[in-house]
């Protein structure tokens, strides 16, 4: 502000000249000056963690999108580029992760404040829905980012999780096809979950954000619970600020600690076939995916659709619902009372899936393994994919083997076989095939097809023995 | 819409009751700085390890000096012109190794000597080709003309073809393409 404002503290000509053509130094005045009922407290610091956070989430995905390719072909190469290859590329990338985890905690802490404080009273409604919007959105945006790595964990853990959504009647199947981009997983499901994660989502937690502030700022802080003297009020610069800035401060810290000291590996890429494969969602989804174990058969609607769509609904409209004036949590001991069930059961569905885990030896030792064999995938060094040499360079065939297609064109076995030995109803692929077999072996069964083949109209070659090896030139160069 | 300055200034406190002594503005003023060089500190350290992520790619070496085959020695011999021949040039193209073709012509130079030309314009990059009728590489794209060892004939090339570096080695022509071609021939 100092090039703004004069020592005395009146607008510099600069000051003045940009205060009447935008406003902003007087609206950074009443943000700074911002009053706050009985004074600054640490219990006020979530709200702006979340704002600094979802910064660090936003810079450092831009800069993971700057080499990831959203496909089934790139998607777990180019981040084991990242984390393996590029400088600092693992570093960006833990704090990405640890970021989207913390955003969960201080999320919580946040919300907790608000619920126990009551400062969702007062003609905050529409404040408070927007901050469950924002809610919602911050966990799709963990959902989604999840599948992208495209190793064993967020293979699984994303088919488990569209799977549960296929259970929700009626549109449920329709929903988890639409966002899987078909029954399978897929390269479009990754180009799905991407443009969600990337695009959609991020726009969504923009707009939710402004419109949070802006009526953060029309209600104005609500302060304590309890009653407090009117003269008690301050700025909230400087000292709520300063608590503000040191709490970013200590979350940046542990960021940096965390993916500087433990930093998040990536496990081998996606391979469909493990049937062993034990997929286990990150930590706070445990307590709903342990909560869905409980609910098999018939009964399953009641537990995956009506009960969380209750305790979702009643969380949701706390502001409608606990409409007294009264702030204070002890005297909401309704309130109170049921908000501490909820979380004591997440706490307690949380503690118990840990524990199932732990007691079934084949569990606990297969999910020991899947972790050893991350960390074996991450000490090989990274290995580039490799595009086709004679695939991209199109080199003409050479004599022998456009000899060797005349052939294959005159002695009609291109009419079962297809067109480059493709493979048609009537008789097999031979492309890829006729290379793993040796020249004898093939020779062989040309001559002397066997029964099976017999059976289903292939007949003996006739040609010269100069035209047979021409011909199975060919068929081993077909791919 | 013209704002007085002083209330600019007075308006938040006055509406909010807030008491401000001037201990209090001089303490705010060194709080500010003290945020500002905070922040400045922190941007500072927290872009270091963004820059190093971000120019990673330049410090990847793009192709090493790779020596191609371009056939037999005597298949050059006649003077009828320059002969175009392909390479495959095979790089780490970030995450993937990739192949990509790059036309070379084979052609004599003034003293009769074998000489291997790149087909990179030296102006703006574009593909020369080798116009028989003319007995001219002519550029597509703003016109350049070169004559058959390379040298600039006209346009707004500011030299002539680069000259790759080419060695006999047996009785085979071999050719070291990069993308930064410097001037040699074949002794
Ligand atoms: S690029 Fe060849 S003349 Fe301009």
């Amino acid at each position: 502000m100092t090039s703004f404002t004069k020592p005395d503290g009146t607008l510099s000509s600069l000051g003045r000249w940009l205060e009447q053509r935008t406003g902003v130094l007087s609206f950074f005045r009443s943000v700074i000056d911002e009053s706050i009922p009985g004074g600054p407290r640490w219990a006020y610091v979530f709200g702006s963690g979340l704002l600094f956070l979802v910064a660090t989430q936003f810079i450092t995905g831009v800069a993971l999108a700057l080499y990831y390719v959203p496909s089934t072909n790139s998607a777990h190469t180019t981040v084991a580029y990242i984390t393996k290859q590029v400088w600092s590329g693992s570093f960006i990338r833990s704090v990405h992760s640890y970021g989207s985890q913390m955003i969960v905690v201080v999320l919580f802490l946040h919300l907790a404040q608000t619920f126990l404080f009551g400062a969702f009273k007062g003609r905050r409604e529409i404040l408070w829905l927007s901050g469950v919007c924002l809610f919602l959105l911050m966990l799709g945006m963990a959902f989604t980012g999840y599948l992208l790595p495209w190793d064993q964990r967020a293979y699984f853990a994303t088919a488990v999780g569209t799977n549960v959504m296929g259970e929700v009647p009626v549109v449920g199947v329709f929903l988890k096809r639409l966002l899987r981009g078909g029954d399978e997983m897929g390269t479009l499901t990754l180009s799905r979950f991407y443009v969600l994660h990337i695009i959609v989502i991020p726009f969504g937690i923009a707009a939710f954000i402004a419109l949070h502030l802006f009526l953060f700022r029309k209600a104005g802080p609500a302060g304590p619970p309890e009653p407090v003297p009117r003269l008690s009020a301050r700025p909230f610069y400087p000292r709520q600020f300063a608590m503000d800035a040191g709490f970013a401060g200590i979350l940046m810290l542990i960021l940096i600690a965390l993916a500087h000291f433990a930093p998040v590996p990536l496990g081998p890429e996606v391979d469909r076939s493990s049937a062993a494969y034990i997929p286990r969602p990150e930590w706070y989804f445990l307590p709903l995916f342990q909560w869905l174990k409980y609910w098999a058969g018939s009964r399953a609607i009641i537990g995956i659709v009506v009960i969380p769509t209750i305790v979702f609904a009643l969380f949701a409209l706390v502001p409608f619902v606990d409409r007294g004036s009264e702030r204070r949590p002890r005297r909401r001991l309704l309130s109170t009372s049921l908000f501490a069930c909820v979380i004591g059961s997440l706490c307690l569905l949380g503690f118990l899936s840990r524990r199932d885990d732990r007691s079934d030896r084949n569990v606990s030792g297969q999910l020991a393994w899947q972790n050893e064999e991350e960390r074996n995938y991450m000490r090989q060094p990274f290995e580039p994919t490799f595009t086709d040499v004679l695939a991209s360079a199109k080199e003409p065939p050479s004599p022998l083997l456009l000899a060797g297609q005349g052939i294959f064109h005159t002695s009609q076995c291109v009419f079962c076989h297809g067109e480059g030995g493709v493979g048609t109803k009537a008789a097999p692929r031979l492309a890829g095939l006729a290379s793993k077999l040796s020249v004898e072996q093939l020779s062989a069964l040309i001559r002397h097809p066997n029964p099976k083949m017999k059976a289903g109209g292939m007949p003996a070659f006739a040609g010269s023995d100069e035209d047979l090896h021409t011909l199975i030139a060919y068929l081993q160069s077909l791919q | 819409m013209f704002l007085d300055e002083v209330r600019v200034i007075e308006l938040p406190c006055s509406t909010t009751g807030v008491f401000r002594d001037e201990r209090e503005t001089g303490r705010r003023s060194f709080l500010g700085l003290l945020a500002g060089v905070g922040a400045a500190a922190v941007a500072a350290v927290i872009s270091l390890p963004f820059l190093r992520y971000m120019v990673y790619p330049l410090h990847e070496e793009a192709s090493r000096g790779q020596w191609f085959d371009l056939g037999p020695l005597d298949q050059f011999a006649s003077t009828a012109g320059p002969t175009r021949k392909l390479v495959n040039i095979q790089r780490l193209d970030g995450w993937q190794q990739t192949v990509s073709q790059q036309a070379v012509y084979v052609t004599h130079d003034a003293e009769g000597s074998l000489s291997v030309l790149s087909s990179v314009c030296p102006h703006l990059g574009c593909s020369v080709a080798w116009k028989p009728e003319t007995a001219q590489f002519v550029c597509p794209c703003h016109g350049g003309c070169f004559a058959a060892d390379g040298a600039r004939v006209s346009g707004p090339p500011p030299t002539g073809m680069s000259v790759l570096p080419a060695k006999a080695e047996g009785a085979r022509l071999m050719v070291s393409y990069s993308p930064v071609a410097g001037r040699s021939k074949v002794a």
